[in-house]
């Protein structure tokens, strides 16, 4: 057998990033220039040290799914393998421009989704003429209807969550990382865009998946890391992993 | 099998990375690929900046009749401000003119500077999902505010059409619109990176422009405020070197009539001459810092 093609290399990597910390102090001008003058940092200002010396390869056709409790690293870790978060040590290699999928992420609100989509499609690089032949197959895809004239401050949740889906699986990536954004789709969506991710794999891309629902992970993903509060627990076959998880998590209560 | 790992495997990871060209995920593109990146986004730039036109004015009742109103009822508060109430139009012929092609011209630059420096940090939903360089959102903003500048000059042709009349030397305006689009550009890429990682400056832009606006002469005229108060002669030198001044100067040298007495010296080379290199330098300065982009 050939060796596998890697396609994302995590080399001990630790990301570190300041966050303003809520209430620091009175927030008052008088409270502000006693800190100048005294030459202290801003103290509402905190280092977290969100992803700690985390090591594993990923190889072509892996999808892989990323699971942990709720701050454990798991988005922190996919910004910066997407490069939009880099490491304050350690290197991640990736192979292709990685696209990352989530569930903040807004497209421009005043605009209708079908301006949407065309300008999502043209910061992707796509060009005119691609775009033309795509757009009805996003659209359908999207599942968005007749909305799609309106503007996207109107959409729900769901609905902002599926358009931004199909834009962004409008173009085959190499790498893609989705992060929960398939959780606020109703059912009918969460299987065709499960789908969609199998249809990645096949096409030996690359898909890491963070989500909080196991069934998810177990279906897609034939891969699984569990980070704990920044550090890398476990690196295994996807079922393995999740009943490691699982096991933990119920040990607790 | 992954933590306990020795200096040994760090080296092997870099091989291994490097044996299937993987590159560092978050390395800024070299100057050159970053440009053909760039070129190969225009169709975006555009598209965003009519976007953002039309998202701007989607709320307004009149829509996008304020891209003229705006800009002639500026002119208005200001010719009566300067013109009727203080009087300050001594010995220029056409006054209104010449005011209002100093406040077009300074608020093309000013209008690039401030809403530049805020180009990134309004759109950092965008740049955490799409990859895509981000000079393209600066850019955009003066694309945005070139339109303006485009509407702003037809206004201005049409008053003074009506009041001197045409003349040939009117083409020398898109040269002069050519460099003071390079400057602003550069501008805005410089105040892009600067707003995005302190953001006081958006709280202090707004006196730094005001005080470059009394500096530049667009309400009176520099050689004749200079004559009047007996400067010695290197002054006048000076005070041209103000880019701002010198893309005025040709404006106006463009479309007034009896300009000359009231011109600038060398104001062509001084308006290349900051064109190129902050152009050129703002670019740079914005690239250096494409890979922090969107952080935190």
């Amino acid at each position: 057998m050939a060796e596998p093609v890697p396609t994302v290399i995590a080399d001990d990597v630790n990301i570190i990033y300041k966050v303003i910390a809520g209430q620091g102090g009175k927030g008052t001008a008088a409270t502000a220039f006693r800190r100048i003058l005294k030459r202290q940092d801003r103290p509402t200002i905190r280092e977290v040290h969100a992803v700690k010396n985390v090591t594993f390869t990923a190889y072509k056709g892996d999808a892989i799914g990323v699971i942990g409790r709720n701050g454990s690293g798991k988005s922190t870790l996919l910004r910066a393998i997407a490069g939009l978060l880099p490491p304050a040590s350690g290197a991640i290699y990736t192979g292709g421009q990685p696209s990352l999928l989530g569930v903040n992420a807004a497209m421009m609100n005043d605009l209708t989704g079908d301006r949407n989509v065309v300008l999502g499609c043209l910061a992707m690089g796509m060009s005119s003429a691609e775009i033309a032949s795509r757009y009805d197959e996003i659209v359908e895809f999207s599942g968005i209807g007749d909305f799609i004239d309106l503007p996207m401050s109107t959409y729900s949740s769901g609905m902002a969550a599926r358009l931004k889906f199909a834009i962004a699986s409008a173009k085959t990536h190499d790498i893609l990382l989705v992060d929960e954004a398939l959780a606020t789709g109703d059912a009918e969506f969460r299987v065709r865009s499960e789908q969609k991710i199998k249809d990645l794999r096949a096409e030996a891309g690359t898909v890491f998946l963070v989500s909080h629902s196991l069934d998810v992970v177990l279906d897609t993903c034939n891969r699984a890391i569990w980070l704990d509060k920044g550090v890398l627990r476990m690196d295994g076959d996807a079922r393995e992993v999740v009943q490691a998880y699982t096991h933990e998590t119920t040990a607790n209560r | 099998m992954s933590n306990a790992a020795g200096p040994a495997e760090t080296v092997d990871l870099a091989a291994l990375a490097e044996r299937h060209g993987l590159s560092r995920s978050s390395a800024r593109p070299p100057l050159g690929g970053y440009l053909r990146e760039l070129w190969g986004r225009r169709q975006f730039i555009l598209s965003y900046a009519r976007a953002r036109t039309y998202a701007m004015y989607a709320g307004a009742r009149l829509g996008s009749v304020w891209q003229v109103l705006t800009p002639l009822m500026n002119a208005g508060v200001y010719y009566l401000a300067f013109g009727v109430l203080l009087g300050t139009k001594n010995g220029i012929h056409n006054y209104a003119a010449f005011l209002i092609c100093g406040m077009f011209v300074f608020t093309y630059t000013q209008r690039s500077m401030t809403e530049g420096s805020r180009a990134l940090a309004l759109n950092l939903s965008l740049i955490r999902t799409l990859h895509f360089p981000r000079a393209t959102l600066p850019l955009a903003y003066v694309v945005n505010e070139l339109n303006q500048m485009a509407v702003s000059m037809g206004i201005l042709f049409v008053l003074v059409g009506v009041t001197d009349g045409f003349a040939w030397r009117w083409l020398l305006v898109v040269p002069a619109l050519v460099l003071q689009t390079m400057f602003n550009l550069g501008m805005t890429l410089i105040f892009a990176r600067i707003g995005t990682f302190v953001s006081d400056i958006s709280q202090l832009l707004p006196f730094v422009t005001r005080t470059w606006l009394y500096a530049s002469g667009i309400f009176f005229s520099i050689p004749d405020k200079l004559a009047d108060l007996d400067a010695p002669g290197w002054v006048i030198h000076l005070l041209s070197l103000n880019p701002i001044s010198a893309y005025i100067d040709l404006v106006r040298r463009a479309l007034l009539d009896d300009h000359s007495r009231h011109a600038l010296p060398n104001a062509w080379p001084i308006a290349a001459g900051w064109a190129v290199v902050v152009l050129a330098g703002g670019f740079v300065f914005f690239w250096r810092a494409e890979d922090r982009y969107g952080r935190g």
